[in-house]
């Protein structure tokens, strides 16, 4: 884990986030920071609410109370805001979620061409050195269900990557995978981690929460019952829960 | 129907029973006819006759469906709208174009609702200037037959797109707006596109019902090829040849329709989610 002793100004925050989906709390007063040049893992057991907390984090779920704050400024669940937040902070699903009409170039182009208003040939230049970067160039003219999942996911990040976000939320991005696809995908969010990407990660690979980030939350039921460097959280959990869910075997 | 493999239709996969033998019967009996046309002075002034009338119903249908796909759309971003204004509005009118007959409903915008259109654009012209000396009998009937038809197939299209819609993965939407693009761009760009690929068959389906519904506007003395042959099977009691010709030619554009949107599918098929 690179060690680094500046502090690193908060990208993205959440304060007090509440989300209940009818009789169930599944994000109960949670704030977390997601700072600059550092990758924030959520961690935690299914249901424990950690997609719902990232999906606040970018309003794909509209918090019934708390706020999100965006490079200081507070965001409120208007259009406006969303578009602009949303073009800033990249955002990866579980199922890819890439668009099967476009040929996996045009998924990258589409952000930069229509968001950003790049001309046709730059936005296509622009997708084809993302798609590079992910080890992808040989599918560019694919489809997307041509590949497979390893392949569609690296193509969504490069889709999120065009965009030359500040952030990238990830939500499950292996765990539609088997584990010789799983390698490829944590392997190219690795190198981002290393340039220094700001990304929050919500993902059952302890392994690899422990190899890359810098702070992990541990949630369950709703909240954060733990909070720290993956040492604090993962090696010598100072909570009953969180030494449960990382001694189980293959943790 | 269901195998045992679980697929529709499974067995016969020899190539004799794949064959379209339908279409060689119908060809056949086409065939038939075509001699006849050829070679009988009846067949042959019925047909010209008839023919001349293709002009009409070709441009209606031409006319009349790509309207009524945009009205159509229209509507059904209105069904789904969160607006309780715009969903009520679109379901108000889906609900009563669907629920009154086409024929009623040409009937009511030839006969009511075109000559108080008329009558609204006079007194709001106050008088003076083109639309004051607007009469109804200047809106031809053609035009009325193709606003009704525009009417009455909005509201089936509407319900097609909007299932066309509601039938793609929510994951599509969320990526497209958690990229930053706007609702409208996220539409254009992502939903509508699938859409279209996606209802195709039902379109094709609803162009070939419009192409026969076309017919409708002989009632308004519209002279379509039905409008044709009605008149030429009036005058010379020809009703047997007149009629069957008639429908053998709606049969061949139907086919050829459909032979055209089976090609279209086709080519969208193979990358289709």
């Amino acid at each position: 884990m690179p060690a680094d002793p500046k502090p690193h100004a908060v990208v993205l925050e959440a304060r007090s986030l509440v989300k209940r989906f009818g009789a169930v709390t599944a994000v109960d007063g949670i704030s977390v920071e997601i700072r600059a040049g550092e990758v924030t893992a959520i961690l935690g057991p299914s249901g424990s609410g950690k997609s719902t907390l990232l999906r606040c984090l970018n309003f794909l779920e509209v918090p019934d109370s708390g706020e999100v704050i965006f490079q200081g400024q507070r965001v409120r669940a208007r259009d406006r805001d969303l578009d602009a937040l949303r073009s800033r902070v990249g955002m990866v699903f579980q199922q890819f979620n890439l668009f099967p009409h476009l040929r996996v170039w045009e998924n990258v182009a589409l952000g930069p061409r229509v968001i950003l208003g790049l001309p046709a040939a730059a936005a296509r230049e622009r997708a084809l050195g993302f798609l590079a970067r992910v080890g992808l160039s040989d599918k560019a003219d694919s489809h997307p269900l041509q590949l497979s999942g390893g392949q569609q996911q690296r193509a969504a990040i490069a889709r999120a990557l065009a965009m030359e976000p500040v952030a990238l939320l990830f939500d499950e991005p292996t765990s539609a995978l088997d584990p010789e696809l799983t390698g490829e995908v944590l392997s190219v969010m690795r190198a981002l981690a290393a340039e220094g990407m700001t990304m929050a990660v919500v993902t059952h690979e302890v392994a690899f929460a422990r190899a890359v980030s810098h702070q992990v939350v541990f949630m369950d039921a709703g909240r954060v019952v733990l909070r720290g460097t993956p040492a604090e959280v993962i090696d010598s959990p100072a909570n009953e829960r969180a030494a449960r869910f990382f001694s189980r075997p293959g943790a | 129907m269901i195998g045992p493999d679980g697929r529709l239709n499974s067995g016969n996969a020899g190539r004799l029973s794949r064959a379209p033998w339908w279409l060689l019967v119908l060809a056949l009996g086409g065939t038939v006819f075509a001699w006849r046309a050829a070679t009988s002075e009846l067949y042959g002034d019925i047909l010209m006759r008839i023919l001349s009338g293709l002009g009409v119903t070709l441009a209606v249908t031409a006319v009349a469906f790509p309207l009524a796909i945009g009205l159509g759309l229209a509507t059904a971003l209105g069904l789904v709208s969160p607006s309780p204004v715009r969903r009520n509005l679109a379901t108000l009118y889906v609900q009563v174009a669907r629920g009154v007959p086409i024929l009623v409903q040409i009937f009511i915008v030839a006969f009511v609702l075109v000559p108080l259109g008329v009558e609204a654009l006079k007194w709001g012209s106050g008088g003076t200037g083109f639309l004051a000396t607007l009469r109804p009998s200047d809106v031809p009937m053609g035009a009325r037959v193709v606003a009704a038809l525009v009417c009455a197939y909005g509201a089936f299209e509407a319900e097609t797109v909007r299932g066309g819609l509601t039938s793609l993965s929510r994951g599509q939407a969320e990526a497209a707006r958690a990229l930053g693009l706007t609702q409208r761009q996220a539409l254009r760009h992502v939903l509508l596109p699938q859409t279209f690929r996606r209802i195709l068959p039902t379109l094709g389906n609803d162009l070939i019902s419009l192409l026969k519904d076309s017919s409708l506007v002989s009632v308004l003395g519209v002279r379509d090829v039905t409008q044709e042959a009605r008149l030429y099977a009036s005058a010379t009691f020809r009703y047997t040849e007149s009629l069957t010709l008639l429908a053998l030619l709606y049969l061949a554009l139907t086919l050829l329709l459909a032979l055209g949107v089976k090609g279209l599918e086709h080519r969208y098929r193979r990358h289709a989610s």
